[in-house]
């Protein structure tokens, strides 16, 4: 049997790198929740956000926390203006259309940066990247805390906005009835627009709370996609409250899995879980409502 | 104040409405009559913005609305409560009701809430409640509140009596008099002939996508041709 002290920190662990997750996925279901579609393009931009951080820290010394807000509003634009141009123009406003142009705009992108950035594996130094933090018998490094704290703080700014202003409610009543919320004289196309963005804007947040202990190449953005999925689908397609109770549940189980089969298999939790809400509750933790 | 002129529209190269003419004055009544599948929700939807018209007229207010997106029609006024409600069902009937005012009347918002839980007490008693949850009959109190919540000065409604209760359909009724008797011009859509007619001051019958019969909604009440079709008489 594990050592309690060893599956205390495991949890702990488990539950910080499960912050990040939540915003990844929080992301990835406001998109579906609003345009009913997964986007494909996830882990492609959460990468080129990545290198944002990554160049900006490089070119100009920006510390990827201090870039938070800059990366933040860029990746909101850049997703606004995507779909405006991009994925809301070319799909006729066809749901499965959107589908196959999120997944072309992912091998673009991908394949651009690997023709710009190379193949390299690209980090970036901080002084506080190998701090930890002492909290019983656990020691959490403390990028992580910051990175699980900011998550969370993020989320929670998140939630409020679509629980309390107007827009937000537009946001969620177009994520369910689209006609009516016409008939108030809602913008759904801006609606659609602005919900990518935001959903976009998360994955810049997530960029910059993982680079200063992850690195980045041209395909690091899928790993993650693949745990934010396996989170959405876990808390129910569309449910914000589920994946962020998703995210941290799946941040634990794959530090518990990484403990007890060896970091190479800890993943393998993972897909046992999505295979198993899969078998078992396909509608999710919080998906009953649909 | 709305005055449709020789409209066509449909859907794809499907033509429903073949050159309809239609007006609402100011302080009205109109009833727009005629049975399943003539044609009515598709004139309010394109009047309303959500489908372009293949051609035809429309003013409201003295502008032109034929190519105006829903919401700058909603912005001028002409506000549209639709047929099966649509309220929105994730969010609580304070929400629904809030959002009646997202594009229109949101400076009086307070005071607009306040006026439609003085109407409906029954939607003020469940204020928290997701609207998904509530009762059909309650569902379209829901659905009214929201577009008046946009300050009409024309209200479309789209057979606001389907699926309730007799009970319901008579305060159903009577709420309708009331609200125009407070000045508020309504476009009334409906298959319920008798009671329409009742209290409406003007009438038009679509029939295949036409206007079959329109005049003073007391001729049309007496007009044989309406009392074979619709009352089997
Ligand atoms: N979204 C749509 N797409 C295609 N055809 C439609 C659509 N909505 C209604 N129709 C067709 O248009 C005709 C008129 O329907 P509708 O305007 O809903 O009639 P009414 O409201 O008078 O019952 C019907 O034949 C119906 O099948
Ligand atoms: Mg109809």
């Amino acid at each position: 049997m594990l050592d309690p002290g060893i599956l205390f920190a495991g949890v702990l662990n488990g539950l910080l790198a499960g912050g990040v997750y939540v915003l990844v996925a929080v992301g990835l279901t406001l998109i579906y929740g609003v345009l009913h579609i997964i986007n494909f393009a996830h882990g492609s931009l959460l990468m080129l956000a990545m290198y944002a951080v990554f160049f900006l820290w490089r070119l100009t010394g920006v510390d990827p926390y201090a870039a938070l807000p800059i990366v933040i509003g860029g990746a909101f634009v850049f997703g606004y203006i995507l779909y405006r141009l991009v994925i809301g123009r070319l799909s006729h406003g066809r749901d499965e259309n959107i589908l196959l142009i999120t997944l072309g705009v992912s091998i673009v992108i991908d394949n651009v940066a690997l023709l710009i950035f190379g193949g390299d594996t690209q980090t970036i130094e901080t002084p506080y990247a190998s701090s930890f933090v002492e909290l019983g018998a656990a020691l959490l490094p403390l990028p992580k805390i910051i990175s699980f704290v900011a998550s969370l703080l993020l989320c929670i700014v998140l939630g409020l906005f679509l629980a309390r202003s107007d827009t937000g409610k537009a946001i969620r009543a177009v994520a369910r009835e689209r006609q009516g919320a016409r008939l108030v004289g809602i913008d759904v196309d801006n609606i659609f627009a602005l919900s990518y963005g935001i959903g976009i804007a998360c994955l810049g947040a997530a960029a910059c709370l993982l680079m200063p202990t992850y690195y980045v190449t041209p395909s690091s953005g899928h790993a993650f996609v693949l745990v934010a999925f396996t989170i959405v689908v876990l808390g129910g397609m569309g449910s914000f409250a589920g994946a962020a109770v998703g995210g941290l549940v799946i941040g634990v189980i794959e530090s518990l899995g990484g403990l007890l089969l060896g970091e190479q298999l800890g993943q393998i939790g993972i897909s046992v879980v999505f295979i198993l809400i899969l078998l078992l509750k396909p509608s999710g933790l919080f998906g009953a409502r649909q | 104040m709305l005055e449709i002129a020789g409209l066509r529209a449909g859907y794809g190269t499907v033509e429903i409405l073949r050159g309809v003419d239609l007006v609402v004055g100011k302080g009205e009544i109109v009833a727009l009559l005629g049975s399943n599948g003539a044609g009515k929700s598709t004139l309010n939807n394109t009047v309303c913005g959500l489908y372009r018209p293949f051609g035809g007229a429309v003013q409201f207010d003295g502008r032109n609305i034929a190519d105006a997106a829903s919401m700058s029609i909603v912005q001028a006024g002409l506000i549209q409560v639709p047929e099966g409600r649509r309220v929105f069902p994730n969010l609580s009937v304070r929400d629904n009701l809030e959002l009646g005012s997202y594009r229109r009347g949101k400076p009086a918002r307070r005071h607009n809430l306040d006026r439609v839980i003085g109407i409906f007490p029954r939607l003020g008693e469940r204020l928290q409640q997701a609207a998904g949850t509530l009762s059909g009959g309650e569902q379209q109190m829901l659905a009214i509140g929201r577009g008046l919540m946009g300050e009409p000065k024309l209200l479309i409604l789209d057979e606001p009596s389907l699926g309730l209760s007799p009970v319901l359909v008579e305060e159903m009724f009577a709420l309708i008099r009331r609200l125009n008797g407070d000045g508020l011009s309504i476009l009334l859509v409906e298959q319920n002939v008798m009671q329409s007619l009742a209290i409406a001051h003007r009438a038009y019958v679509l029939e295949n996508g036409q206007i079959a019969l329109s005049g003073p909604a007391a001729d049309l009440a007496q007009h044989p041709d309406l009392r074979r079709s619709y009352l089997g008489q």
